[in-house]
């Protein structure tokens, strides 16, 4: 693409792009400690979690300070336009995402106070994984332009919805087993919902990097797991 | 899997629908100014009741285009008009057509507001005066101030009809200058750069009028202000070199261009 004549929007829109990948990273990060913190049941790490989460909150401020700016000042056009409210909505995204990996840091300092639930360890951290992996895709697909990637993070959004709803069930089947489990397995259950709520947002993620790309909203009904 | 994308058309006030009526149609216009070709091929319906506004950088011949609509370019020694340019289906270029009459058809406004060295009555009446639209003089009367109402300039200046035109602010002269033009029922209006001499309060009162007045007229500006273009326009064609590049609704032309031409120069990105 080429150059503005004006360089410092063009400075200043690459700027706002590398802040987004930043705050991209740091969410990152949170996802992937606080499955961490559930499974090692880690209080240092939880509490760690919970502290930075306020980081987070000011990089969306400042993210939509600095495309506020833009708007006013650079009447941004076409793809800068676009470029600009993917930023803020991307960034709403991340804040979200922050805070769902919070709440699961909250729900790790608990769960260190119950009996552990060794056999749910495993398909937890699994189902973390994958959706951190969907989250760094969909940021990888952000720094680089590209429209594929966030596609398939887009498409691929099922394969989450099923480790939930396979972890649902298995919590279920524990809860009935024995009813002294009941309050470790809701915390469980609420650990995965918000796994799959933050694979959600990278889905969401991806349709504004389709937007921002293209011009044109992902409207395709996008493929659904199997009801619970 | 069965991936689709699609446009959204969004509900908007201003959405003027594509089957809308046209106005002024060009088709394949070339224009020379003696061995220099200004415009290539250039093809683009003007619809009716709606504004279209033509952008692309300084040269780029949409200044040109605009005169070949009422035939201003005739004014210009060695320039030649090819193509043909409709209005309502009737060729402006035709033998038979009287460029006088076709002007009175066509009106336009001009970047620096030229009103008469004459009163304000006197610069609206001028026109209806000199093709005889009026047989008394309250009836010349009415149009005037009808003429001034419609360009939201008679209250500011009903009780001083008779001192001069020229003593007004250069936002009313613009006002005064798209008066005279209505008072002769045009058909089409045509601007170029109408607001690149007012400050920005003038600019809002002309863009508000444009707005009234495309209810009744198909409006053609000229306008190096992007903001402007995407303010006051429904439609927007781009020009560069010579070229019409991409025409379109002006929300599409502003959030999506597909050329990558226009997407540098609306951007504001070197090509």
């Amino acid at each position: 693409m080429n150059e503005h004549i004006v360089k410092s929007y063009d400075e200043e829109l690459t700027q706002l792009a590398a802040e987004v990948a930043r705050m991209g990273g740091l969410a990152e990060a949170q996802v992937a400690a606080c499955v961490e913190a559930v499974a090692k049941r880690d209080v240092a790490l939880a509490e760690a979690i919970v502290a930075r989460d306020e980081r987070l909150d000011a990089m969306e401020i400042d993210i939509d300070q600095r495309c506020t700016r833009l708007i006013a000042l650079r009447q941004p056009m076409a793809n800068d336009l676009r470029r600009t409210l993917s930023a803020i909505k991307i960034a709403g995204n991340l804040e979200r995402c922050g805070d769902l990996a919070k709440s699961i840091a909250k729900r790790a300092l608990q769960l260190t106070e119950i009996e552990p639930l060794t056999p749910l360890t495993g398909p937890i951290e699994r189902m973390g994984k994958l959706v951190n992996a969907r989250l760094r895709e969909v940021l990888d697909a952000y720094t680089s332009n590209d429209v594929e990637c966030a596609i398939s993070v887009w498409s691929s959004d099922h394969e989450v919805d099923e480790h939930y709803n396979s972890l649902f069930r298995e919590l279920l089947t524990y809860m009935m087993g024995d009813p002294r489990m009941i309050t470790a397995c809701a915390h469980l259950l609420f650990v995965a919902k918000n796994l799959e709520r933050i694979g959600d947002h990278a889905t969401n993620i991806a349709e504004v990097i389709h937007y921002e790309l293209t011009g044109m909203p992902l409207t395709a009904p996008r493929p659904k797991g199997a009801p619970l | 899997m069965n991936m689709t994308t699609s446009r959204v058309t969004l509900a908007h006030a201003d959405a003027i629908p594509d089957n809308a009526p046209v106005k002024v149609k060009a088709e394949g216009v070339n224009v020379f100014y003696g061995e220099k070709q200004a415009l290539f091929d250039v093809s683009l319906n003007m619809l009716d009741r709606a504004v279209t506004a033509l952008i692309g950088p300084s040269g780029c011949g949409k200044s040109t285009f605009l005169r070949c609509i009422n035939r201003m370019n005739d004014t210009i020694v060695g320039a030649r008009v090819e193509g043909r340019v409709e209005i309502d289906g009737q060729d402006v270029n035709a033998r038979d057509v009287d460029p006088v009459l076709l002007r009175s058809r066509v009106g336009m406004v001009f970047q620096k507001p030229n009103p008469f060295p004459k009163t304000i009555f006197e610069n609206v009446a001028y026109g209806p005066r000199i093709h005889g639209m009026t047989s008394s003089k309250k009836e010349l009367a009415d149009r005037v101030e009808a003429a001034l109402k419609k360009a939201g300039l008679w209250a500011e200046v009903h009780d001083r009809l008779h001192s001069a035109g020229t003593g007004l602010s250069g936002g009313q002269q613009q006002r005064l200058v798209i008066a005279r033009a209505i008072a002769v029922d045009p058909e089409v209006i045509l601007m170029d750069e109408p607001c690149s001499a007012l400050d920005p309060i003038a600019t809002a009162r002309v863009e508000e009028l444009i707005d009234e007045l495309r209810r009744q007229y198909c409006i053609v500006i000229v306008t190096h202000s992007m903001a402007q273009a995407a303010r006051v326009s429904q439609r927007t064609a781009f020009f560069h070199l010579g070229k019409l590049v991409e025409s379109g609704t002006t929300e599409a032309m502003f959030t999506n261009p597909t050329d990558p031409r226009t997407q540098d120069y609306i951007t504001g990105r070197s090509g």
